[in-house]
C-alpha cells in the first residue's frame, strides 16, 4: 500500500523535474525503491527535506562499472530507499549534509569506504578511515582483499585536522581514545573557558574492525553471529534487524511463535540495558546507592535470561529462520514471577530517585537537548523521546510480533539527562507488559523455518526497535547463498552527534553524565 | 537536608538480602584470589582495562565485577582510570588496527613489573572479526600476553577465575 505522501511526492518530484522512478523491490518491502538520477541526488534530498521527510541512513555498494548509492528516508512510518548509479572512474555524488545533518557522518564513512566523492559535503575531512589503509584503498570495493595490505604497524591517528577555539581563557582538553573507566575507546576534545564547555567535538572510529567487508562471503548463519556482535548490548535487536533483512531477501515466513520469542528477547534486552544505564547515570552524580542497586537488579535479570535462553546476553539465539530454542512453561513462569518482584522494587527505587534533591539538582537542566535540534539530527530512541520526538519502529512501522501489539512509548519535552532518563524508567514497565502479554499469548508451533538461500542478487531490508531507538539492516545476496553486502545502522550514528550539541554550556564535570545519558555505542558506530 | 534524612528514615533500607546465588564456586575463588593478591601485590591488585576494539559485550560483564553479587574490591580487586597506576592490563576485542597504536603505548606507560590478560574470544584468538585489513586479531598479536581468558563474552565468573589463574601462575616477585 503507498501512503498518500509518497504519491504526492513523487508528483511533485516530476514537477521539480528530478527524475526519480519507483521500482520493484520485494525484499525491500514495506519500503519504497526509487531510483534517481545521480545529478538529480542533492535536490532530490532538498525535496524530501520539504517535504519533511526524516533522513535514515545512506549505504554503498560496489556493483562492479558503477558504485551504488542509497539513501533511506521516513515518513509517518513509512519507509522509502532512493538509490543512484555513479560510474566507477568519477564516482562523485552530490551530497545530502547541506540538507539533513544527519548525513553528515555517514556520507564521509561512504567516502572513506567507496571512495565515493560528496561535493558540496561541507566537511572534507575522513571519518572512519584514520591510517590502516592507504590513500589510494577503498576497503568495500569489491577489489580489495579483506586482509587488506596492513603495515607491519599501524601509525596513529595524529594528522586529524581538529576544530580550533581562539580567545583569552579558552584551553583545550584531550581525552581518549583510551578513556578513565571500563568503556569502549574514542576521542573527544573539549575547548572551554574555566568549567564551561564551549565546544565538544568527537573523533571515532577507533574500533572500526571491517564489520562490512568480513560480512562479505559468509552464510546466513554466519551473517547472524557477525550481526549479534556489531554492538554487544544490542546482539538481540541487530541480529534480528540482519535476520529479517535476509529473511524477505530469502522468502522465509518465520513462525509465528519465533517471532514472539524473538520479540521477548528484544524486550528483555531492552529492559537489561536500561536498568543498568540507570544506575551508571545515577552513579556519574555520585549517588552510589542507586548504582548498587540497578546493579543488582540488572544482574538478576541477567541470570534469568541465561536460565531462560541460555546466555546472559541471549547472543546468537536468533538464527535465520527463527530462534535457537524454545521456551517451556518453567521458564516462562520464572520471568513472570521475576517481573512482578521487579516491578515493586522499581516503584519503590523509582520514588526515591524521583525525590531527591540532590539528584534533581545535577540532572534537571543538564545536557540540555531542544526538541528542534534533536528533531534536525534525526535523535531517536530515549534521546529523542526526551525532546518530543515519538518515533518508534514498533509502534509506527510495526513488525510482527508488535503489529498486534499495543505499545506504550513515553514521550518528554524537557530534553534534559533527567528526561532521557524518565524515558527509560518508564520503557522499562511498558517492556514489562509487553513481555506478559507475549508470554500469554505465546503462539504454539515450531520455533524455525528450514533456511533455503536466497537467490543471487536477492537483497532485503530490516528494521527493529533497539534499546537505543530505530535500527536497520540492509543485506544483499551474492552466488551460493553467500552475503554480498551487509549494512547495519545503529542509533548511535543519529544520536552521538547530538552529544557534541547539548553538552555546550554545561560544564565539564556533567560531561561523564551527559555521555552516559546518551549512552552512544562506539563499535556499532565504528564498525 | 532534614528531608533527605526523613526520606532515608522512612524508606529504611531496600537493599534486600542477596539471594542465594548458583555459583558456589564464586566465595571460593574469591577467596583464592584473595589470598594470592594478598601474597604477590602486598593486599591489592590494580586493573586497567583497555577495550581495543571489542563489541562492548566484555566490557559489560567486567562491569558486573563490581555489581554487588560479584563485589570483586572485597577481593582485593580494584579498576584504575590509568596506566600507571595499574599491576594488570585486561584487554577486550580483536585489536583494531586504529587502538594498535594507543595499545601499544597503554602497555608502555604500565610500570613493570605488568600482567596483560587478554580476555574473551576475539582477545584470544580474534573471535568473530579475526585478522583482517581493520583488525590485529588476537591481543597478543600486538601485545606479549600473559594469560587469555575465553568466553563470548565470558561471564564475571569467568572472569574471576582467569583473574586467579594469571595471579596463581606468577612466580613469587620478591
Amino acid at each position: 500500500m503507498t501512503a498518500d505522501w509518497l504519491t504526492a511526492f513523487l508528483g511533485r518530484l516530476t514537477t521539480r523535474e528530478i527524475q526519480a522512478q519507483e521500482e520493484p523491490a520485494a525484499g525491500l518491502a514495506p519500503a519504497h525503491l526509487l531510483t534517481v538520477q545521480a545529478d538529480d541526488w542533492g535536490q532530490f534530498a532538498h525535496e524530501a527535506k520539504n517535504w519533511d521527510c526524516r533522513w535514515v541512513a545512506a549505504w554503498g555498494e560496489d556493483s562492479g562499472d558503477d558504485l551504488i548509492a542509497n539513501a533511506c528516508f521516513e515518513k509517518d512510518g513509512t519507509y522509502l530507499v532512493a538509490r543512484t548509479h555513479v560510474k566507477r572512474a568519477t564516482p562523485i555524488l552530490p551530497s545530502h549534509t547541506p540538507y539533513f545533518l544527519a548525513a553528515d557522518r555517514p556520507e564521509r564513512h561512504m567516502q572513506d569506504m567507496f571512495g565515493i566523492a560528496f561535493m558540496d559535503h561541507p566537511d572534507p575531512r575522513r571519518w572512519t578511515r584514520h591510517r590502516a589503509w592507504k590513500e589510494s584503498e577503498y576497503p568495500l570495493r569489491k577489489n580489495f582483499p579483506a586482509a587488506g595490505n596492513p603495515l607491519a604497524q599501524t601509525p596513529p591517528n595524529d594528522n586529524y585536522r581538529f576544530l580550533f577555539a581562539h580567545g583569552s581563557g579558552v584551553y583545550e582538553i584531550p581525552v581518549g581514545p583510551v578513556h578513565a573507566g571500563i568503556i569502549e575507546p574514542g576521542h573527544f576534545r573539549f575547548q572551554a573557558v574555566g568549567e564551561t564547555v564551549l565546544n565538544l567535538e568527537e573523533r571515532l572510529g577507533y574500533v572500526h574492525k571491517g564489520i562490512e567487508k568480513i560480512a562479505e562471503g559468509r552464510d546466513a548463519k554466519g551473517l547472524a553471529r557477525l550481526a549479534g556482535r556489531v554492538s554487544g548490548d544490542s546482539t538481540v535487536a541487530h541480529a534480528w534487524a540482519a535476520c529479517m533483512a535476509m529473511e524477505k531477501a530469502a522468502g522465509i515466513e518465520v513462525p509465528p511463535r519465533a517471532l514472539a520469542l524473538r520479540a521477548i528477547m528484544a524486550e528483555r534486552e531492552r529492559v537489561a540495558n536500561h536498568l543498568g544505564d540507570i544506575g551508571a547515570i545515577c552513579n556519574d552524580v555520585s549517588f552510589a546507592f542507586a548504582f548498587y542497586q540497578f546493579g543488582r537488579l540488572r544482574e538478576v535479570w541477567q541470570r534469568v535470561s541465561r536460565e531462560t535462553f541460555g546466555h546472559r546476553f541471549m547472543m546468537d539465539r536468533i538464527v535465520p529462520g527463527g530462534v535457537l530454542s524454545d521456551l517451556d512453561d518453567q521458564a516462562s513462569g520464572s520471568m513472570q514471577k521475576q517481573m512482578v518482584s521487579l516491578k515493586k522494587e522499581l516503584d519503590g527505587l523509582y520514588n526515591i530517585i524521583d525525590d531527591l534533591p540532590s539528584l534533581e539538582d545535577r540532572l534537571d537542566t543538564t545536557g540540555h537537548l531542544s526538541p528542534e535540534t534533536a528533531k534536525a539530527f534525526g535523535a531517536l530512541g530515549y534521546v529523542g523521546r526526551a525532546s518530543g520526538i515519538p518515533y518508534d519502529v514498533r509502534k509506527d512501522a510495526p513488525y510482527a510480533p508488535y503489529d498486534r501489539l499495543s505499545v506504550e512509548v513515553p514521550v518528554f519535552q524537557d530534553g534534559d539527562v533527567a528526561a532521557r532518563v524518565k524515558v527509560r524508567a518508564e520503557e522499562i514497565l511498558a517492556s514489562f507488559k509487553l513481555i506478559e502479554t507475549l508470554i500469554e499469548y505465546l503462539p504454539p508451533g515450531s520455533v524455525r523455518a528450514d533456511w533455503k538461500p536466497a537467490p543471487a542478487g536477492a537483497e532485503g531490508l530490516g528494521f527493529t526497535e533497539g534499546f537505543r531507538g530505530e535500527i536497520l539492516a540492509y543485506v544483499r545476496f551474492g552466488e551460493n547463498g553467500q552475503i554480498a553486502r551487509y549494512f547495519p545502522r545503529d542509533t548511535s550514528w543519529l544520536t552521538w552527534p547530538t552529544l557534541e550539541k547539548l553538552i555546550r554550556d554545561n560544564i565539564v564535570p556533567d560531561f561523564p553524565v551527559c555521555n552516559k545519558s546518551v549512552n552512544g555505542s562506539y563499535s556499532g558506530h565504528d564498525l | 537536608m532534614l528531608r533527605i534524612l526523613g526520606k532515608i528514615q522512612r524508606i529504611g533500607i531496600v537493599t534486600e538480602p542477596l539471594p542465594k546465588i548458583d555459583e558456589p564456586a564464586l566465595e571460593e575463588v574469591g577467596a583464592q584470589i584473595k589470598a594470592k593478591i594478598g601474597e604477590m601485590f602486598s593486599g591489592s591488585l590494580a586493573i586497567r582495562q583497555v577495550d581495543a576494539g571489542s563489541c562492548n559485550g566484555c566490557e559489560l560483564e567486567i562491569h558486573a565485577l563490581n555489581n554487588p553479587y560479584y563485589g570483586i574490591e572485597r577481593f582485593g580487586v580494584h579498576f584504575v582510570a590509568s596506566p600507571r597506576h595499574a599491576d594488570m592490563l585486561l584487554v577486550t576485542g580483536p585489536v583494531s588496527r586504529h587502538m594498535e597504536a594507543a595499545l601499544r603505548r597503554t602497555y608502555d606507560a604500565t610500570p613493570e613489573p605488568k600482567l596483560v590478560i587478554a580476555v574473551g574470544e576475539c582477545g584470544a584468538n580474534g573471535g568473530e572479526f579475526g585478522v583482517s585489513y581493520a583488525s590485529c586479531g588476537a591481543v597478543s598479536n600486538v601485545i606479549p600476553v600473559d594469560a587469555v581468558i575465553r568466553g563470548c563474552p565470558p561471564t564475571p565468573l569467568d572472569l574471576m577465575r582467569g583473574i586467579l589463574q594469571a595471579v596463581g601462575e606468577l612466580p613469587a616477585l620478591k
